[in-house]
């Protein structure tokens, strides 16, 4: 009898849902304890979402890391988000690889097939399609190292899943912009 | 510089660095080499609350009245955690705090210590930036990075969280040259082209406005005077948020009182109506907004924020203008005077006689009465018998804080400290404690509730060990009237838990901590009681019994728009059906 109890905000208007995308950001922090727990609850706190998150160092005299988070909201949820970023103490700088157009994305997965006879020779055959390495076999099973867009990780565990799979590992996704520019 | 000392020892030395006079604390295990070096030197006064939610909120009191970073030393484990809602009243305000906690030794972090808890982990998410320092060679960067990240950019808490043993550990201490941040720069002087823009639209308004916010009382004193000049060049009506009274006059005559929930007519229909709203350092908050959809539909906005990320998130701006209020505003003013800008005076005229309509409504108006003490009038004749002191009025939280914030009236900044975004009950008495250290000769008056007061109240022992004379003046109406009356208006008069049962004696209960206790319930002997209270050298609680189911007015119902208020003579007992007001969907709001 009473009406759905979650606006997303209390005073948001019900439309602000309807265009959401997502967008992959790439954001450069010094390498200090905790910076990491500051960015993911961020994200965590302001309820926004994490699709993807990556983080290494990439700089070690620099003490540079650069975390790749891939977040959906709408266009203003996203602006918000990159502002939010920018507020974190540590943060350098935050960059909307989707709205500076021409960036790659890759993401690395290890992926356990188990099978015998045929659906061995599918699953190599499969591997070979999709230019997935062997890095690890048994009698009964093989691992195979993919790289490539996330999409493509995707479909690559659907084909193998009726063949025999067993469990994927996956990196979560890196970005980098095309071109001879840093971002 | 470079000087050889223990960690604690350059704590103290960095706060002397950085001009600290005055610090709030309360002692314990793993702060008590910071307490041996204090003990040895008298730059540094030390005020010792009775609860360390007491000691932020006295820091944050300090801060907003005097201008300066507010400090704190608490220790590790329940010192630090009773800190958190004072931090995070800090952080929604923007007021600038550093909190010193100790921590346990380092090789003890993490073993589930006695008085250990992850206080780093804790407050990250209620400070502006935090520190545990694990290394005492790290101590002197972190302490004046720490005042410098607090009170620069748009100010808040940080936390600098310190192990026993690097207290004790020796180091190297080095002063606060420029402190210059790597990846921390924040951004002061706004985009010429931005000004540009901005004046032309000004000069172009047919029905301007502005709304002003804390951030122009947290950019310093230069910003008000500068808010001053460009009102009084423009000619425009000027309303403020909560945070943001006394930045431009309450007696000046481009004044439309505070906006929003609680808010003046004229306030809310002038920036529902208006067609080019200039915000100055406000943040579009709920209170101020009420329903988003329905907010301002047909004006330009303006935001002037130092913080990037207050724009655009909550209503959409027309031309942002990122920078520290007194930079833009200065800025406003000089290209304003320099293209010899006017505003249209035949449009302002018209919106000036329709400003005037909605003044004429009389919004703040409530039906007086000889037998018992309204609360309003309470608060205005508080108003009469101290506005010629220049007085420091702290509140707490509730109906008591929206009339005293609607019937008090500022004429400079930093005389008004109030929990405006975290709404924090207690905030009002160690906030006066904080604000009289600042002023030592100045009259401090916390405006209280019955109920509020009691969740602080052990910080009279404070006022009494430092012979603070800090007033609090309780409007008594034995509920939590702020509750009560949205019960009364949205779940038809059932006072869950409402009523103020078991009240003490408020009069037995200041004599008790050894100060002055005044009761009052007849208007006709209100002046007298509060002179009585003005007069006493020190410290005293005034117990004023109020009418008990006053309802605060005008008020913007829950979802409801800046031209959909309630008013008084609505509320007042006229067999109005007040369940019917708000609507399924406000009722899910707070």
């Amino acid at each position: 009898m009473n009406a759905p109890l979650s606006p997303p905000s209390p005073y948001s208007s019900p439309s602000a849902r309807s265009n959401v995308e997502t967008h992959t950001l790439s954001v450069l922090v010094d390498n200090e304890p905790g910076v990491l727990a500051r960015v993911v609850g961020l994200f965590s706190g302001r309820g926004y979402n994490i699709e993807s998150l990556t983080v290494a160092e990439v700089a070690h005299a620099e003490h540079l890391s650069r975390i790749t988070v891939v977040t959906s909201g709408t266009p203003e949820t996203i602006e918000q988000i990159q502002h939010q970023l920018e507020r974190l103490v540590p943060v350098h700088t935050v960059t909307d690889l989707t709205v500076s157009a021409r960036s790659l994305e890759r993401e690395l997965a290890m992926v356990k097939v188990r099978g015998k006879g045929e659906n061995r020779t599918a699953a190599l055959q499969i591997a070979d399609a999709f230019r997935a390495r062997v890095v690890d076999a048994t009698a009964e099973s093989f691992i195979f190292e993919l790289t490539g867009k996330p999409n493509k990780i995707d479909e690559f565990v659907d084909l193998m899943r009726p063949i025999g799979l067993v469990e994927v590992s996956r990196t979560g996704v890196a970005a980098i912009s095309r071109g001879p520019e840093p971002i | 510089m470079a000087k050889h000392m223990t960690g604690a020892e350059m704590i103290v030395e960095a706060l002397k660095d950085q001009g600290v006079e005055i610090i709030f604390g309360y002692p314990g295990g793993a702060v008590l080499p910071i307490y041996d070096v204090l003990f040895h030197q008298d730059k540094v006064q030390h005020i010792l609350v009775r609860h360390e939610q007491g000691a932020a909120h006295a820091a944050e009191g300090y801060a907003r009245s005097s201008g300066k970073v507010g400090v704190l030393l608490v220790t590790s484990g329940p010192g630090a955690t009773n800190t958190i809602t004072g931090l995070t009243d800090a952080l929604m305000d923007s007021i600038p705090l550093v909190c010193i906690t100790g921590q346990v030794p380092t090789h003890l972090i993490g073993s589930d210590a006695f008085q250990e808890c992850d206080t780093v982990g804790i407050t990250r998410h209620c400070t502006k930036h935090n520190y545990l320092v694990k290394n005492v060679e790290d101590l002197p960067r972190v302490l004046h990075e720490a005042f410098y990240v607090a009170s620069s950019g748009r100010p808040g808490p940080v936390v600098i969280d310190i192990p026993k043993d690097v207290q004790f550990a020796t180091g190297t201490y080095t002063g606060p040259r420029n402190v210059h941040h790597k990846t921390y720069q924040p951004k002061l002087e706004p985009d010429a082209d931005a000004i540009r823009r901005a004046v032309k639209m000004m000069a172009a308004a047919k029905r301007p406005i502005f709304y002003t916010g804390g951030g122009v009382i947290n950019s310093g004193p230069a910003a008000s005077t500068l808010l001053r000049e460009l009102v009084s060049l423009t000619g425009f009506p000027i309303t403020s948020t909560l945070m943001g009274l006394g930045a431009y006059p309450g007696s000046g005559p481009n004044w439309l009182g505070m906006l929003g929930m609680h808010g003046t007519f004229e306030a809310n229909n002038a920036m529902h109506d208006c067609d080019l709203m200039i915000a100055v350092g406000a943040r579009f908050d709920d209170r101020i907004t009420g329903r988003l959809d329905a907010f301002s539909p047909g004006s330009k906005k303006i935001h002037i924020d130092i913080d990037r990320s207050s724009i655009n998130k909550n209503v959409k701006i027309d031309l942002p203008i990122v920078g520290d209020c007194g930079h833009v505003l200065e800025s406003l003013v000089r290209v304003w005077r320099a293209e010899a800008m006017h505003a249209e005076k035949q449009p302002l005229d018209a919106w000036w006689k329709k400003v005037d309509e909605w003044r004429e409504r009389k919004s703040l108006a409530f039906r007086n009465s000889d037998k018992v003490i309204k609360p309003q009038y309470a608060v205005q004749r508080l108003y009469a018998l101290t506005k010629d002191r220049d007085p420091y009025i702290t509140t707490e939280v509730g109906q008591h804080q929206m009339w005293a914030a609607q019937h008090y009236h500022f004429d400079e900044p930093n005389r008004w400290m109030t929990s405006g975004g975290l709404g924090t009950m207690g905030y009002g008495l160690p906030a006066a404690i904080g604000a009289q250290l600042a002023h030592p000769k100045s009259l401090v008056v916390d405006i209280a509730g019955e109920a509020s007061i009691l969740m602080n109240i052990q910080e009279m022992s404070t006022a009494i060990q430092y012979r603070l004379p800090v007033k609090a003046f309780i409007l008594n109406n034995e509920y939590m009237g702020m509750v009560r009356q949205w019960q009364e208006l949205l779940h038809g008069g059932r006072y869950s838990h409402s009523y103020s049962e078991a009240l003490p004696d408020f009069v037995k209960l200041a004599e008790a901590f050894g100060g002055k206790g005044i009761r009052c319930s007849d208007p006709a002997d209100l002046d007298r009681a509060i002179q009585e209270m003005i007069d006493y050298d020190g410290p005293v609680i005034f117990d004023c019994l109020v009418e008990k189911n006053e309802n605060c007015f005008p008020m913007i119902p829950s979802g409801k728009a800046h031209n959909d208020m309630l008013l008084a003579d609505l509320g007042d007992d006229a067999g109005l059906e007040l369940g019917s007001i708000i609507d399924e969907k406000g009722k899910m709001l707070v």
